[in-house]
């Protein structure tokens, strides 16, 4: 069992500019923080989503703490990786990725979907200090990140740009535009991501409209594919580093996930997909998560 | 303050120019100058005349292909990194199709996207309804963070596209397919926001946008004949809009004419009319498409039968005097 709480030189660590490159035991443990994150803002704004964030913890943490290249005091680091989530209402993960990596303090959380605070229901450039592209219609993202990706290339930087897609959001027409563009412009500078859980809100991907075989699909638009268990550290680690070392195509992580995972009874059960936990739900699952509302919530408070 | 008037009278026979062409020249000098300039395209360069640009700055020239979704997300992220990005396509396809990533990704994160959409208005012609974008006022100015201009001849769309690049956020600039009248030169004043006085009178005021400020100012000549002196407004921004100006001109004429190439709800006469039924209501009559598609047909025959000639304006006027008069 990881600690409860880190020590403060953690967070401090934690806010650094750069690559921080944590090892899988590290991000492993900053996983189960990123997961009583989410529980404890959807248990205080009683709306939202908790399928999706609990499926994109895993690789998430390892985006945000060893592979991009950011600087949260300042999101608009001339130098920086650009990161998106196309799937815009996982805004309970990528809000407190952003938090525990610095952009703005945890207390913040707290406010998730509240008229007086900045955490919009889908992520809005105007209201958050580092969310670069609103997002929230789904399928818009990938686009997004193939224009980032071209001026990059137009000005020779070496700013590596990273998607984050859903599976069921493979269903929108225009990824398939924005895989063809970055395909046929064979934008190595750019890695999609896609959190593979099977499950959308209406039920199974594979029953609502199938999109197997995924990963033949991509290769077919000149994509670079790889696979990693999205939920096992070191292999989505392996599955980074082989993006980053891969020339002349842009490449796909296909994630394969568990909707809810970390929630016994959230785990891959699709009528998660848009809801959040009552109260009582909630403290269930953060028992689970072995912790406390009222211990989590004051943690963020403080924070 | 009254702003300058340039008086406008036309010549019996006034040089016909693609107001597009305006467009694509103004990219160039646009582009020499400022290297943040990108310019996209979804598979029209030579009818949206991008193709100048492509071939002074290939570097800085994205084809995108037929795909014009992409081509708008595509530039919010060119414009997320501090580019200046241009795309070109028509408009039924910039406004319609693209409407939902110009709303939630280009205008809701506000970014410096530039949207050029060309083959605007029934004056297409032979391609028919689906290619005669008649929405687009409608549709882009009930949009927050939108600034949208529709120039009405060549000098104005070279002037705007320059206005464009210098204005920070994002901005849709309509023009047409066909040659249009020069009605302006060079030198004619174009302010980004502002309304142009192209004629004064004390009558009525003729505003009008596009390819219809020819039209207006032919009106204006007819109207003089009978003794009506018409004052003629260019408002070639429709967002933001000059509300002070029209105010005005409803103080001062006490009538209104709006004539445009575009769908009556919503669009310059919707917009005229918030304002003059909030700051002075006075008459005001619609020269505008009345809410049908359009149709195959050579472009003169389809302004004809569309209602959109000067003797629209004339008809338009006489009904409004008559309004007038009546209080």
């Amino acid at each position: 069992m990881p600690p409860k709480t880190m020590a403060p030189n953690d967070v401090e660590t934690a806010h650094r500019a750069g690559r921080l490159l944590w090892d899988a035991g590290r991000l492993t443990a900053k996983a189960l923080e990123i997961r009583r994150d989410i529980i404890t803002l959807l248990a205080k704004a009683q709306t939202g989503h908790s399928g999706g964030p609990l499926s994109c913890a895993d690789f998430g943490t390892a985006l945000f703490f060893h592979e991009l290249n950011i600087d949260p005091a300042h999101p608009t680091w001339p130098d920086r990786d650009f990161w998106h989530f196309s799937i815009g209402h996982v805004t309970p993960i990528i809000y407190s990725l952003m938090a525990e990596r610095g952009y703005f303090p945890l207390r913040d959380l707290m406010k998730f979907r509240a008229f007086d605070g900045h955490a919009q229901g889908h992520p809005s450039a105007h209201d958050t200090p580092g969310i670069e592209v609103s997002a929230g219609s789904l399928g818009q993202g990938l686009s997004v990140c193939c224009g980032v990706a071209m001026a990059a290339r137009i000005d020779r930087h070496p700013r590596r740009i990273y998607c984050v897609m859903g599976d069921g959001e493979q269903q929108e027409g225009q990824i398939w535009e924005a895989a063809m563009f970055a395909g046929h412009y064979r934008l190595d500078n750019l890695c999609g991501m896609i959190d593979y859980n099977r499950k959308q809100i209406d039920g199974d991907v594979e029953d609502i409209i199938g999109i197997a075989p995924l990963a033949d699909k991509w290769r077919a638009f000149e994509w670079n594919v790889l696979e990693c268990d999205g939920h096992d550290l070191a292999d989505i680690l392996r599955a980074f580093r082989e993006a980053r070392g891969h020339r002349g195509q842009p490449t796909v992580i296909l994630a394969h996930t568990v909707m809810g995972r970390g929630v016994s009874f959230m785990a891959d059960d699709y009528r998660w997909h848009g809801k959040p936990p009552k109260p009582e739900q909630a403290e269930v699952a953060l028992q689970e998560l072995g912790t406390s509302y009222a211990e989590w919530s004051e943690r963020l408070m403080k924070g | 303050m009254t702003p300058m008037t340039s008086t406008i009278s036309l010549p019996p026979q006034v040089e016909m120019k693609k107001t597009r062409e305006g467009f694509g020249r103004a990219l160039v000098d646009l582009g020499e100058r400022d290297p943040r300039i990108v310019v996209l395209v979804g598979d029209l360069s030579e009818s949206t005349m991008v193709s100048f640009f492509a071939e002074r700055f290939p570097e800085r020239f994205i084809q995108v292909g037929i795909a014009e979704q992409n081509m708008m997300c595509i530039a919010a992220g060119l414009a997320a990194m501090g580019k200046i990005p241009f795309l070109a396509t028509y408009g039924a396809f910039a406004s319609c199709r693209a409407a939902d990533q110009m709303r939630v990704t280009v205008a809701y994160t506000n970014l410096n996207v530039k949207i050029g959409g060309a083959h605007g208005g029934i004056s297409v012609g032979p391609d028919g309804a689906t290619h005669q974008a008649m929405e687009e006022i409608s549709i882009v100015r009930s949009i927050p963070n939108m600034s949208m201009i529709v120039p009405c001849d060549y000098w104005e769309t070279y002037k705007a596209t320059i206005a464009a690049a210098k204005h920070a956020g994002p901005v849709y600039l309509r023009f047409g397919r066909e040659d249009v009248p020069v009605v302006t030169s060079e030198d004619t004043p174009f302010t980004f926001g502002k309304g142009e006085v192209f004629a004064e009178g004390r009558d009525l005021t003729i505003i009008a946008c596009g390819v219809m400020v020819y039209e207006a100012l032919r009106a204006r000549e007819a109207l003089a004949e009978r003794g009506i002196t018409a004052r003629v407004i260019d408002l070639h921004t429709l967002k933001p809009l000059d509300q002070a100006l029209i105010e005005r001109c409803a103080r001062e004429t006490g009538a209104i004419v709006t004539a445009e190439e575009h769908q009556v709800n919503g669009g310059l006469g919707g917009a005229v009319a918030e304002v003059v039924v909030r700051s002075h209501p006075v008459p005001m009559e619609f020269v505008a498409v009345m809410d049908r598609f359009g149709q195959s047909g050579k472009p003169a025959e389809l302004m004809d039968a569309f209602g959109l000639r000067a003797t629209d304006v004339v008809a338009a006027a006489e009904r409004v005097l008559k309004r007038k008069s009546g209080r």
